[in-house]
């Protein structure tokens, strides 16, 4: 501190700033510096409780901590400068509205005399990220500096948590003002997230519960959000009732994947039985999920016979876009916990033996089928491997978007919560890559992997620098099929086969960008090669970009076409030119 | 069903459309109006009539009224996004409660002579409109009702020289007793 005083409470605003962090628990943020966060930056310099990561570029800084906050439950912080450096956020604040990940953002701002005026790197930041935060600040007064940032880490964790964003101009970071500790006070009065769910709500919920016939409980992100106590009363939950269970892509790992009552991921590319489980059903508990686009399918065919119970800490979630019978809202953590209070008083497991004997014959269509090669390695074969060769171990996965997404979710087990972090309503092409450096930067010695794509990870390749410069030794398992694949699916299901620019002519040789960044590079064609490889992969503790040459035509099923509902998947063996022609209305000439 | 070629279920919605009106009271402070307003423009809701001011100085509370017209799904979604929001106290549906008041202000500048100008001060003293500014050739009239009444008084207006009108917007309040 530039300015001593008597009084220990009296400093700069940038002070201030990496006091609050410190007071929050912050020990790692991720940014970027620029002339209106160098206030900031010089604090940061003179102290070491807070470990500063510089990234290559601002999205880089937001997908690391979000993958921060995600693999830890603790809210991620970047630092960003005025102008471009706020704008390159926008990205990654909106990835995590959307995903409902704690997100703390500080902008540097132009002097506040300036603000207004087009300055050098100005930008309306606030109005810019108003739509993509859940809330956001400009303090024009370095007294009002503590209460703001308290407030922000409350507003980002508590309730729906989400992605705030702090504007701080430079001259109320050079201002000198009181600063004070985490009080309750700082927050608006207006801002109360209910937390407990309303008891005769669920008293109707454990009543629809005890007596199902075909029951379903669809689980999403809001359980993994509430903390690691929600997951084990879902768990409970699920023994107590035995009930079959299914989640969204966020979801994965509330429940094992090993776990017997486990249907797989459902919706656009979920399982054949999930589907058809929730299609089917008679009662659906959905907990902490959102009934997203990619989920339901034809809204207006989504599960007609059903009871729905919906469980989720935002009302605007309720009714959204299926109708439900019983809401409820508050904490699923705290929800669960007072159903299985209720359940365990007053009711016994359902007869539901019938229901169990339907599943089986659904699972029995082997959904996730597809047909293995000696000759190319087919990119499910190489998801199944990564997983066998990481079992049992300390892994995380990371992911871009597209067609190696979804197999990830179809092929890669998870057991636990926060173990998986992947772009799920933005679907953020280029977020696994600095995901990973934020997973990797909260757990120093665990095996972190982003699997990716040969198209998304070049969108933000650059953070490869960033792993090589802290020691981070992620690992990025590319599937290499040399399109945009998911992109490509879609040409041909959908636009005649005309696979306009979808087709990358020109890829980067990944072995030698992993050498040039200072990593190491491996690359397998051959499915004999593949265990090997990965097993050299893990061993290897330095990032690792892994190009695996995967069939470069490979489409991604099952499948639930536009406008069709969950009982009109398009099976693997299906998925032949004339029945996919069929599946999909306008679809013209086909594969 | 058919759709069109798209990675996303395109629907027709068939439901009728409500209109209702909104109380939301709100944090004065920078920008959240813009905040209530961007809500609305985001999600494609309409906004019909919007009507803002400070209402409790010291507690720096200001009321917004918003006339939105939707499903009656859509305006749920409404009132729910209104309420997360962090600055936001309380909404209140004054169409669904049904014991409720809505009134608008509107200022009429009509221009004419003769038996016209005779006409639209017939019509002014029908309506309780009250004459605020006056030449040899026109009249300001200050008219308060419900909005059906003033677009009357408009219409009827027009033939008689209707020059230009300027309207705050319906504001609301709840019958009886209790506040909001």
């Amino acid at each position: 501190m530039s300015e001593k005083s008597h009084d220990p409470n009296q400093m700069t605003g940038a002070a201030m700033i990496v006091r609050a962090l410190i007071d929050h628990g912050v020990t790692d943020i991720f940014g970027y510096p620029g002339g209106a966060v160098l206030p900031i930056y010089d604090e940061i310099f003179q102290q070491s409780e807070v470990q500063h990561i510089l990234v290559r570029h601002e999205q880089g800084a937001g997908h690391a901590a979000e993958g921060y906050a995600r693999s830890t439950g603790k809210p991620g912080v970047a630092l960003v400068t005025s102008g471009p450096g706020a704008t390159n956020m926008v990205t990654p604040l909106t990835d995590a509205l959307m995903d409902s990940i704690p997100l703390v953002c500080i902008s540097g701002q132009v002097p506040t005399h300036l603000i207004g005026n087009d300055a050098f790197q100005e930008c309306d930041t606030v109005g810019i990220t108003r739509p993509c935060t859940k809330h956001n600040w400009l303090v024009r007064d370095v007294n009002d500096l503590a209460k703001v940032l308290h407030e922000a880490f409350y507003v980002a964790t508590s309730g729906r948590p989400g992605p705030v964003l702090v504007d701080v101009p430079k001259d109320v970071q050079f201002a000198t003002g009181t600063y004070h500790p985490p009080r309750k006070s700082d927050v608006h009065r207006s801002y109360a997230p209910r937390v407990k769910g309303d008891a005769t709500q669920i008293r109707k919920a454990v009543a629809l519960l005890a007596n199902a016939k075909r029951p379903v409980i669809y689980s999403g992100g809001g359980v993994i959000n509430s903390g690691p106590e929600a997951t084990k009363l879902l768990r409970e939950l699920v023994e107590v009732t035995g009930f079959p269970i299914t989640s969204t892509l966020m979801g994965l790992g509330a429940y094992p994947a090993s776990g017997k009552n486990w249907l797989g991921m459902l919706g656009m590319h979920g399982t054949y039985e999930a589907n058809m489980t929730m299609h089917d059903c008679d009662v659906m508990l959905c907990v902490g999920a959102r009934f997203d686009d990619r989920i339901t399918g034809r809204v207006d065919a989504f599960s007609p016979g059903s009871k729905k119970i919906h469980i989720d800490i935002d009302p605007s979630s309720i009714n959204k876009n299926i109708r439900v019978d019983v809401p409820i809202i508050g904490d699923c953590g705290n929800i669960l916990g007072d159903i299985l209070q209720v359940f365990k008083a007053e009711a016994k497991k359902p007869d539901i033996k019938s229901w169990w004997q339907q599943i089986a014959q659904w699972r029995a269509r082997n959904s996730l089928y597809y047909k293995k090669s000696n000759d190319v390695i087919l990119p499910q074969h190489a998801i199944q491997s990564l997983f066998e060769a990481t079992r049992g171990k300390d892994t995380y996965i990371t992911t871009e978007v597209g067609q190696h997404q979804m197999w990830a979710a179809q092929f890669y087990g998870f057991e636990e919560p926060h173990r998986w972090m992947t772009s799920g309503g933005l679907g953020t092409m280029g977020y696994g890559l600095p995901a990973a450096i934020g997973v990797q930067v909260a757990h120093p010695d665990s095996l972190v992997i982003d699997i990716a794509g040969d198209a998304s990870v070049q969108m933000t390749m650059q953070e490869m620098s960033t792993a090589v410069q802290y020691e981070l030794p992620i690992k990025i398992f590319i599937l290499n099929n040399q399109y945009m694949g998911m992109v490509r699916q879609w040409q041909q299901l959908l636009h005649g086969n005309r696979l306009s620019h979808s087709y990358s002519e020109a890829l980067p040789d990944f072995v030698k960008l992993a050498e040039a960044y200072g990593g190491i590079g491996l690359q397998v064609h051959k499915p004999g090669d593949l265990e090997g490889a990965i097993n050299e992969m893990i061993a290897v503790k330095r990032p690792v970009l892994f190009d695996c040459r995967v069939a470069a035509l490979e489409n991604c099923f099952p499948m639930i076409p536009s406008g069709k509902a969950h009982n009109e998947m398009l099976l693997p063996e299906q998925a032949n030119d004339a029945a996919t022609a069929k599946a999909f209305a306008g679809g013209k000439a086909l594969v | 069903m058919n759709q069109p070629a798209s990675a996303y279920f395109i629907e027709d919605r068939h439901d009728p459309n409500e209109t209702h009106t909104l109380a939301v009271l709100v944090q004065n402070e920078p920008g959240v109006l813009a905040r209530v307003i961007g809500l609305f423009s985001g999600r494609g809701y309409n906004i019909e009539s919007l009507t803002v001011s400070e209402t409790e100085s010291q507690k720096h509370l200001s009321r917004i009224t918003i006339v939105t017209t939707g499903t009656p799904m859509v305006i749920e979604q409404i009132k729910h996004q209104l309420d997360r929001m962090i600055p936001v106290y309380r909404v209140v549906d004054m169409t669904q409660t049904k014991r409720s008041i809505e009134r608008e202000l509107a200022m009429v500048k009509v221009r004419g002579q003769g038996e016209h100008r005779v006409e639209a001060l017939r019509l002014a003293d029908a309506f309780r409109a009250r004459v605020i500014d006056a030449t040899t050739e026109s009249f300001v009239f200050e008219i308060t009702g419900n909005t059906d009444k003033i677009n009357q008084y408009i219409d009827l207006m027009r033939p008689l020289g209707l020059v230009e009108v300027s309207r705050t917007g319906v504001a609301a309040i709840g019958r009886g007793p209790e506040g909001m």
